[in-house]
């Protein structure tokens, strides 16, 4: 309402808080009759109720529309608990940090990429000198690995995966065989259903099945750990103290999945063969005999060394991979779970990579 | 419901909790047992003890995270630990809690933080809701910093940003647990001033738990003091009456900071 020839008065009553339905502060100046030409604005508050801070948040917005608007506001009219509210909200905020994030032009963006790239890069090739050095640290004997810890390990990185790998290997073997079977049946040549996986298992299949089980089982578990690691500040203490945290953390891991990750794989292909001889002797009609006669005759040593060899390069890469990312890992709980993805995506890319390397290399040697 | 007018107008006397004969338990081992007090409408109250006093865990029974081993605690009157769920989940809207690791949710701005509860249980529209997350953000001194992620801010700026969430609904009761905890002095201190100009603003009842010598002292109404041997409450009054009159040797030794060694 109009006060005098150049003030309006906000009168405000009843209950004003954030569960009641209030009005819209933007409305206030766009009432009819607000004359432009109004240069004050004051409040009763004399019938006002219960309120909150839905009344705060709609004085405050009254209160900057009047601002823009270049129009006069009288405080008298309010409660003094609104004023001291409206002063705290209006005081100084903190100046720890700019509330101005910093933006970089496109050229200093560019170049920040490159750094942080080859930052990247460096951090990589570090880490993997460093293991190297605790690896030769290790053969001249100038590292000592706890092997009561180290015997934990290898429980938990190869007895504890049997059952997954028994499961995981006898299926892969029933799938090749499955997937062939219907094509030997027709060729009349259902004894090479023995060649198919004995070679296939033995060679490339056990050792990448038995890879991609580990790189995420046992490669995620890595950085999860050195990642809740670095959250707990367990590194820098290491660090501080003079201890290696590659030796003394990341070491035993890549040992003992570089050893496992060979017998893993003969495991693995065993029950491959097994899997393909069930569907051999149920589906095929082949008996038993025929098939183990058929395997020994078709299956040599040379591809079960393809596999172990193959097998050896994958347990490194995971091993590097899982600790590298744990290593790297930030502070928070939600990098660590970042550390962990990516643990197993570098794992899985790598270990395709470097099988299709191997097989040319094979290919290359004539190596069978 | 209280509500700032009616606080402004003088001291509201009436319990706003009341803990009646509560026992707590860890895995069957009870950490404390028999504590009964209450918590005046508008009043700091700092619940204060050592370590492992069980604290924090008397505020997980306090904000309906933990059933009590025994005992009840009623908010104005009504049961907490023998209502229904639903009842339950009523009464815990009357609260806010600022959690002693902040517990800011990492995906969301530090307005939307604040934004989120509004939009959950109020009617208003989206611009309220803006006005309403931003006022709350600049009433703990964080205006300007609405669209800041909570890893992008200092631990102080954090714990006010927990703070303007736990206002985010208006609470009749605010919750802090250890809200000290990794602050500077002087950070410690400008909290303490912010929920002492809250509290008179606003008329919320505070419950604090906290070792904070200091702050118990500059913001502490009333206190319990928790004792980690007896396992039970071993004071309950003014911080500063206690300071001055310590009932017994270990209330004495914690208030002044003496080595129980010598």
């Amino acid at each position: 309402m109009p006060l005098g020839h150049d003030a309006y008065v906000v009168r405000l009553a009843g209950s004003w808080r954030l569960r009641d339905r209030l009005p819209r502060a933007a409305d206030v100046l766009n009432i009819p009759g607000f004359v432009p030409g109004r240069r004050r604005l004051a409040f009763d508050t004399a019938q006002l109720g219960a309120w909150d801070t839905g009344l705060l948040t709609f004085i405050r917005h009254v209160l900057e529309d009047s601002e823009r608007a270049g129009i006069a506001v009288d405080h008298a009219g309010l409660p003094p608990d609104v004023e001291r509210l409206l002063a705290l909200a209006s005081a100084v905020p903190m100046h720890e940090m700019s509330p101005e994030p910093a933006r970089l032009p496109w050229l200093g963006r560019i170049g920040t990429t490159v750094i942080d790239t080859g930052m990247a890069v460096g951090g990589v090739l570090g880490f993997v000198g460093e293991a190297c050095i605790a690896f030769a640290s290790l053969l001249t004997g100038r590292v000592k690995i706890r092997w009561p810890q180290f015997g934990l390990l290898l429980y938990e990185v190869g007895v504890r995966a049997l059952p997954i790998i028994t499961l995981v290997g006898t299926l892969i073997g029933l799938i090749l065989a499955f997937g062939a079977a219907v094509q030997l049946r027709q060729l009349g040549v259902q004894i090479f259903v023995a060649d198919l996986v004995g070679i296939s298992v033995s060679q490339e299949v056990g050792a990448l099945i038995t890879a991609i089980i580990l790189a995420g089982r046992t490669g995620a578990a890595f950085a999860a750990q050195l990642g809740s690691m670095q959250v707990n500040e367990e590194i820098d203490a290491l660090s501080t103290a003079g201890i290696s945290p590659v030796q003394f953390l990341v070491l035993p891991r890549m040992l003992a999945l570089i050893l496992i990750t060979p017998l893993l794989t003969i495991y693995t292909d065993l029950f491959g063969i097994i899997g393909g001889g069930l569907v051999a002797v149920t589906v095929l009609d082949l008996s038993l005999t025929t098939y183990v006669t058929r395997l020994i005759q078709v299956v040599t040593i040379h591809d079960f060394l393809m596999g172990l060899v193959r097998a050896s390069v994958f347990g490194v890469i995971i091993a590097l991979a899982g600790c590298l990312r744990g290593m790297q890992s930030g502070r928070s709980a939600s990098a660590v779970g970042l550390a962990t993805t990516s643990a197993v995506v570098t794992s899985i890319v790598l270990t395709i990579i470097a099988d299709g390397l191997l097989s040319m290399i094979f290919s290359v040697f004539r190596f069978r | 419901m209280t509500t700032a007018a009616s606080i402004s107008t003088g001291p509201d006397v009436r319990p706003r909790i009341s803990v009646v004969d509560l026992d707590m338990a860890y895995g069957g081992a009870v950490i404390q047992h028999g504590l009964t007090f209450t918590v005046r409408s508008g009043e700091i109250f700092v619940v204060m003890g050592g370590s492992g006093s069980g604290k924090s865990t008397l505020l997980r029974h306090l904000i309906g995270l933990k059933a009590p081993a025994r005992g009840d605690v009623l908010y104005d009157g009504q049961s907490l630990w023998t209502a229904d769920p639903a009842q339950r989940e009523e009464l815990m809207r009357r609260v806010g809690v600022v959690y002693q690791s902040n517990a800011l949710w990492s995906s969301l701005t530090l307005s939307e933080n604040v934004a989120l509860l509004l939009e959950e249980f109020t009617d208003l529209g989206a611009g309220e809701i803006r006005d309403a997350a931003a006022l709350k953000l600049a009433l703990v001194g964080l205006a300007g910093f609405e669209d800041y992620y909570p890893s992008e801010v200092s631990g102080g700026m954090a714990k006010r940003a927990a703070l303007a969430r736990a206002l985010a609904l208006d609470p009749e009761i605010l919750f802090l647990d250890e809200p000290s905890t990794g602050l500077d002095p002087i950070s410690a201190r400008l909290l303490d001033d912010l929920i002492l100009d809250l509290r008179d603003g606003l008329g919320t009842t505070v419950v604090v738990v906290t070792h904070d010598l200091a702050s118990i002292q500059a913001i502490g109404d009333n206190s319990v003091f928790l004792d980690t041997e007896t396992k039970t409450m071993m004071a309950h009054g003014n911080p500063k009456a206690l300071l001055a009159d310590p009932p017994n040797p270990r209330v004495r030794a914690f208030l002044n900071r003496e080595s129980v060694y010598r």
